[in-house]
This record gives C-alpha cells, structure tokens and sequence, in this order.
C-alpha cells in the first residue's frame, strides 16, 4: 500500500542562519496584534491535546487588563506513552524560551514561568544553565522579561491547568471550576496565558518562517505538524514530526510491526482503536486528536490488562477531590476485575459504560472526564478479552 | 549537616515566606532529608505562617512529597503500559530479591527504597527506573543491579 505519510522537520530543524534569539529580534519589531494575526492565520492549535486556537488564547489575554499577567510554559508531562516534551526540553530549550517571550511581548508579562514535572529534574543542570544565558541575553536587549522554572512533584493532574497554577501556589494541585478561565484568572488570580511545550516552539517556528508555510501542512481542521512520540509494538519507537491528518492505517504501516491489533491514540485518556478501523480513522481534529502519544499493541497482547494498567494509573492519579472522578476510577477497575473472575455478569460492562457516562458530564476536570474514552473504546472492540 | 529547623530556615530565607514558596520549600527538604517529618512539616507551618493541617495536605497530595522515613537512595521503577510490556516485573523482582524488600519498603540500613512510578516519561525505551533524580531507561535485570550495587559502593 502506497504511504503518503509526511515527515517534517521544524521544530528540531538546526537552522545556523537563524537562531531562536534572531527570531526574537525579528518578531518583537512586529506590532502585537499582527503576531496574533500570524498566529490565528497559521491555524495553530494547542499541541497538549485540548487544541484551544493559540493565536485567540494570546488575544483573550492581550485584551484583559491589569498589570500583572503571566506566561506558562507547560512541561508536567505525564500522559502514559508521551515523551515529547522531554525531547523539546532537552534539545531545543531555548526555542521554548523565545516562544514564551514573544508571547509576554503580546499579552504584556513580565514574567514567565516553565512548570516541570518532577519526574524530568535530570533535565534541570542543562536547561538552568541556557536559561540564565537566555535571560540576560534578554537583559542585554533591555527586553523586560525574565524566565523562571518551578517544579512539580510527581502529580499527574498538575498537567490540567488550573491544578498547575494551585501547585505553583503552594496548594494541592486541585482543579478549579471554570470559567474563569486562566486568560482571565489564572497564577495568582492574574490573566495568564499557559500553552504546551511544543505550542511555545511552534509559535516561534510560525513567527520565524511565517504562518502560510506551515498552514501548508495538515488539513483544513488540524492545520501544521505535530510531534508523535511511538511506543509499544514497534520496531522504532521513538520521537517523530509528522503532518497532522493522516490516516491511521498509513500510520500504523510506517511503525506497525505487521501484527497490530489496535493503536492507543492519545495516551491513556485517548481512543483504542482496533485493526479494522484503521482505515477510517484520521489522525486529527477532525477524527482522533491527540497530544501526540500513539502505543501500538500486537496481537499478542492481553486489552484486558491495557484497560487495567490504564485504570490503575487513572485510580491513582485522580486528585480526589470530586466524587464522579474518585469513585468512578475506583469502580471501574473493580468492575472489570469483578467480571474478569466471573463475579459479576458479562452485561455489567455496560452499566460500567453509563458510569463513564456519568463521569464525563460530571467530573470536574479532563481527568475524569476522559476515562471514558480508553474504556469505552476497549470494552466495544475486544469486550470478549475483558470477559473471558 | 543542618538540623531540621536551621534547614527549614535557610529554605524560607531562600525562596522567600509567601505561600508560593511552600513547595520549593518542601522539596528543598526531601532533598536533605529524604522524607518530611512531623518536625519538618510544623517548622514549615510556623515559618510561613500556615496552619500545619494545611502544609502537610500540601504535602501528602504529592507522590514525591514523601511524608514517610524513606532511604538514601529511592528507586522508582515505572510501571505503566509499555513499561510492562518491556518486562518491568522482572526488573522489580530482581530488585527486590537483591535488597530483600518488597515494593514500599526500605532496607534496613536504610540505603534504598523500592517503589513504583506511574509513567516516567520514557515510554520507547522501557523498562526505566529513576534513581533520586537520575534516570536508567532500556534496562535489563543486570543493567538494573549493576546500577544499584553501584549506589551501594558510593553511599555510605
């Protein structure tokens, strides 16, 4: 079969001409409101998986007044089968850096902030070091911004938003309710913009080459490249730039090991989707968005334990502090252990699935909400290895 | 070494008494200490004003914040999906039988804690294990003893 799968090369592209430094010099002559224009023309979506337009979050924040306001970079990481931030982090800082100035320089902060996940501290020696050149190489501009890190401790939910500012805040990373929402009231009550990782470089890379030629790539719903970190059943796992939209079978031709049985798109709180929906199944927007995680399984692999590992890491990491998420974490995992010894009737998966349901409408934050997803999709496609 | 109320006092001076700092306040211990006693955790409260109840359910929330003795050296092998996939139960029963502790518990001479992660980040070069801040990934049972008879040798 004939593969049209694009690879790219943009974010880790080691271009001598330009630096991340003379991208900023570039951009920041530029008038606020014609970078948000280039944002919102090159149809960038955020890059952590809930895809909200980043050239309409800087515009929400650029247009909310008061003095203080913040930039934060979004490195807590912590979806099972992601790893691409890591990579960002430890190759091309110093285009995150440049991303996060560009976007005080719209919004008008003075300050930014990199939340790392506890779990990425080894990376804390090199990207300290760069980060004190960037920031006075910022001094020597007279550009009145400063970069600071904060690190998390090993809190999967810190990833969600508003539980990343409490976290900054010295509180238990705990959701808030929205709106508001953080371009209004974010860290300490203040408009904040807090985009991924990869969002940040894409911004520069957009500001650098400019917004056609990367609108050039994807579709018209999932505009540009996007980092995939592979894993699982594959012979190359590994960090890839591909163009958004592809169809899933081109995907799994390019990574398979020629026995997948199902991929797991977008980490554990994505969609399993089995062999005979390859087909119809775009990478995207437009059909399964993803921060970029794709686990591949072959057929030699049990889905009863994929959901349970799944469910595990969703048990442990649910803060707690709403019940549909607390509770419904913990009965699911009982429930397909319960049916798995026999204890319960097949037929209980399906009053499992209305609790997913449930939690979808009712928990509080993307946590508890998503687990729906990897559940439903496992038990409706291999519900006979979760019997039997 | 510092006591715990001259290290608490240090971090405070460090990184400033607003609530804000509670954290790097918190890790700065763990890091000294290994782990947040009683002692620590009312220190921290008076230092920044904050009701203890308040500080240590800061505290309890976060899985590196441990509130419980842990050794000098805490190992985390991760235990998520392609983790396991790539053979983590053998890597945790190699080191458990080596340091004669289950998952949770430290040795005696409290060198080493054995526990478990939930995704560390390195999902294509599994199995992985951190080791305090050090990451080992594409582990076999040997590679991992090796590392941690290494761990052994240097701390004393």
């Amino acid at each position: 079969m004939e593969n049209n799968l694009k690879k790219v090369d943009i974010i880790f592209e080691v271009d001598d001409k330009c630096t991340p430094l003379e991208v900023l010099d570039k951009t920041l002559k530029r008038s606020a409101d014609d970078i948000i224009l280039d944002l919102i023309d090159s149809g960038l979506k955020g890059r952590g998986g809930a895809g909200f337009p980043t050239g309409l979050k800087w515009k929400f924040t650029r247009n909310e007044s008061g003095d203080v306001k913040y930039v934060i970079c979004n490195a807590d990481e912590g979806e099972p089968g992601t790893f691409k931030d890591r990579e960002i982090l430890d190759r091309v800082p110093e285009k995150i850096f440049a991303g996060m100035t560009i976007c005080g320089y719209v919004i008008g902060a003075k300050e930014g902030y990199i939340y790392l996940r506890g779990e990425y501290n080894f990376l804390l020696k090199n990207l300290l070091k760069k980060l004190e050149d960037f920031n006075n190489a910022l001094k020597k501009r007279n550009i009145d911004f400063r970069i600071y890190f904060k690190s998390g401790s090993g809190a999967y939910v810190c990833g969600e938003e508003s539980a990343l500012f409490e976290s900054m805040e010295g509180k238990r990373g705990e959701p808030r309710n929205k709106p508001p929402y953080p371009t209004v009231a974010g860290y300490n009550s203040k408009p904040t913009v807090i985009n991924n990782v990869e969002t940040l470089v894409y911004t520069t890379m957009i500001c650098h080459m400019g917004p056609e030629k990367f609108k050039a790539l994807g579709t018209s719903d999932s505009r540009g490249s996007k980092v995939f970190s592979v894993s699982g059943d594959t012979p190359i796992p590994g960090i890839y730039e591909l163009e958004l939209g592809m169809p899933l079978h081109e995907f799994v031709n390019e990574f398979g090991d020629g026995d997948t049985k199902a991929v797991q798109v977008g980490g554990a709180s994505g969609h399993c989707v089995p062999r005979k929906k390859f087909n119809d199944t775009i990478i995207g927007f437009e059909g399964i968005p993803t921060g970029g995680s794709m686990m591949i399984f072959n057929s030699s692999r049990s889905m009863y334990n994929v959901l349970h590992d799944y469910l595990e890491f969703f048990t442990e990491e649910s803060c707690g502090q709403c019940t549909p998420c607390r509770v419904g974490c913990q009965q699911l995992l009982k429930g397909i252990e319960a049916v798995k010894r026999g204890e319960r009737p097949p037929a209980y998966l399906d009053d499992l699935k209305k609790l997913t349901g449930t939690m979808k409408i009712a928990a509080k934050c993307g946590l508890g909400q998503s687990v729906g997803n990897p559940f439903n999709s496992i038990i409706d496609n291999f519900r006979e290895e979760i019997i039997y | 070494m510092l006591t715990t109320e001259a290290l608490v006092k240090e971090l405070v001076e460090k990184n400033g008494r607003t609530r804000n700092s509670l954290m790097p306040v918190l890790q700065g211990i763990v890091q000294q200490e290994h782990f947040l006693s009683e002692e620590a955790l009312l220190c921290v409260a008076r230092e920044l004003d904050l009701a203890a109840a308040d500080v240590y359910g800061t505290a309890s929330f976060y899985t590196f914040l441990d509130t419980v003795p842990r050794g000098k050296n805490i190992i985390r092998v991760c235990k998520t999906i392609t983790c396991h996939m790539k053979g983590k139960d053998e890597i945790i029963n190699t080191l458990s039988n080596a340091l004669k502790i289950k998952v949770g518990e430290t040795t005696h001479d409290k060198k080493f804690t054995l526990l478990t992660a939930n995704c560390l980040g390195w999902c294509h070069k599994g199995p992985v294990m951190l080791i305090n801040d050090e990451v080992y990934p594409e582990l076999t049972p040997q590679k991992a003893l090796e590392i941690v008879e290494e761990y052994a040798k240097s701390t004393h």
